[in-house]
């Protein structure tokens, strides 16, 4: 049985991904939305740098490096492009949201539902 | 801003420029690169913005200057990926011609600023677009939601 | 009936992400078969002292121009989204 009950940063990712999730079937203030998709990016990103660490593991670059083995370079290179595409979906977003209220004078999902002309 | 903050912000935005482009150029040899370097770059525009506001910035840095850059630095990316179709879609053309081309010995090593082929003039050509979106997406959300005159 | 079918599929789907993070690989001892390939033999075919940067640019550089690609069109995006209207005048 592969596994062990001291997984803590995999347990702090299952924990910001069920906040997050929460955050966006319960709330109804479209700034909060925003706010609950940002925490499900930071959960996402954590769990791709944790993958590739390797016990008592040192950065994987060679200039002036000590001894010892490195930590895997891959899932850090993922995660460079992750963060970049969370950006570019935030500030979609946040621009949509101030044209929103522009229209029709409200930040409520139940209330700015309608379209008007 | 008071008169403190407009002088402070004088001073720094030329240590913050010369930081964000040491982080671009030594992309190949220390932690770094590309993206993280364009948003450095970026954030010293955007205490531009805050400390004298979006419409005496906007005097100066005009938003199709910031469209010009992004093109052309994705023009630049996307011809050194076919630089080498010889071989393969990105493949390293310049590693062993006097551009560039050092190789390093195996193992740790002071690092050299002529290694790394073609992916050195990627990071720069990166940092550009990266620090020239941000800048863009700033200005233009601080225009729209200031003060209508 | 709605709120009550939510609550109901979120604690399902919170018990499955923390069953499946007791039963990962224990933290520390990853599986690594094309890293220590990678970590090999990077100086010598690229010669770069970095081999994060390697991976980025070199060995997946598809994903850095998909990557590009999906900044410039957001960049577009919202640039597109704040235009004035010019009021035309007639005479």
């Amino acid at each position: 049985m592969t596994g062990s009950i001291f997984n803590i940063p995999f347990l702090a990712v299952a924990a910001l991904i069920g906040i997050a999730l929460y955050i966006i079937i319960s709330q109804r203030n479209l700034i909060k939305l925003v706010m609950g998709i940002t925490i499900l990016e930071s959960g996402v990103n954590l769990f791709l740098i944790t993958l590739g660490y390797r016990a008592a593991g040192i950065t994987p670059i060679y200039t002036h490096a000590p001894e010892g083995v490195m930590v895997l370079p891959v899932p850090q290179a993922l995660t460079l492009t992750s963060i970049v595409i969370g950006v570019a979906t935030t500030a979609l977003m946040l621009s949509m949201l101030v044209l929103t209220y522009r229209h029709t004078g409200d930040i409520d999902s139940e209330k700015s539902r309608r379209m008007k002309g | 801003m008071s008169k403190i903050v407009r002088t402070i912000s004088n001073l720094l935005i030329l240590f913050i420029l010369t930081f964000g482009l040491y982080v671009i150029m030594h992309g190949h040899m220390t932690p770094g690169g590309g993206f993280p370097g364009g948003a450095v770059v970026a954030s010293g525009i955007a205490l531009l913005i805050v400390a004298f506001g979006s419409h005496h910035v906007q005097k100066t840095l005009k938003e199709h200057h910031f469209a010009i850059l992004k093109s052309s630095g994705l023009l630049i990316f996307i011809g050194l990926a076919f630089g080498g179709i010889g071989a393969a879609f990105f493949y390293n053309f310049l590693v062993g011609s006097p551009i560039f081309g050092h190789i390093p010995p195996y193992g740790p090593n002071p690092g050299d600023v002529w290694t790394g082929g073609s992916s050195t003039i990627m990071n720069i050509a990166v940092g550009i677009i990266v620090s020239a979106g941000l800048s863009a997406i700033v200005l233009v959300m601080a225009l729209a939601t200031g003060k209508e005159r | 009936m709605r709120k009550s079918a939510a609550v109901i599929s979120l604690s399902i789907l919170v018990a499955f992400l923390i069953a499946s993070a007791l039963l990962i690989h224990p933290f520390g001892y990853p599986p690594s078969q094309m890293d220590d390939y990678i970590i090999q033999n990077a100086q010598g075919e690229s010669g770069a002292n970095s081999v994060v940067d390697t991976i980025v640019f070199d060995y997946r550089g598809f994903d850095t121009l998909g990557e590009a690609t999906i900044l410039f069109t957001a960049v577009t995006g919202v640039v597109m989204l704040f235009r004035k209207r010019k009021k035309e005048t007639t005479n």
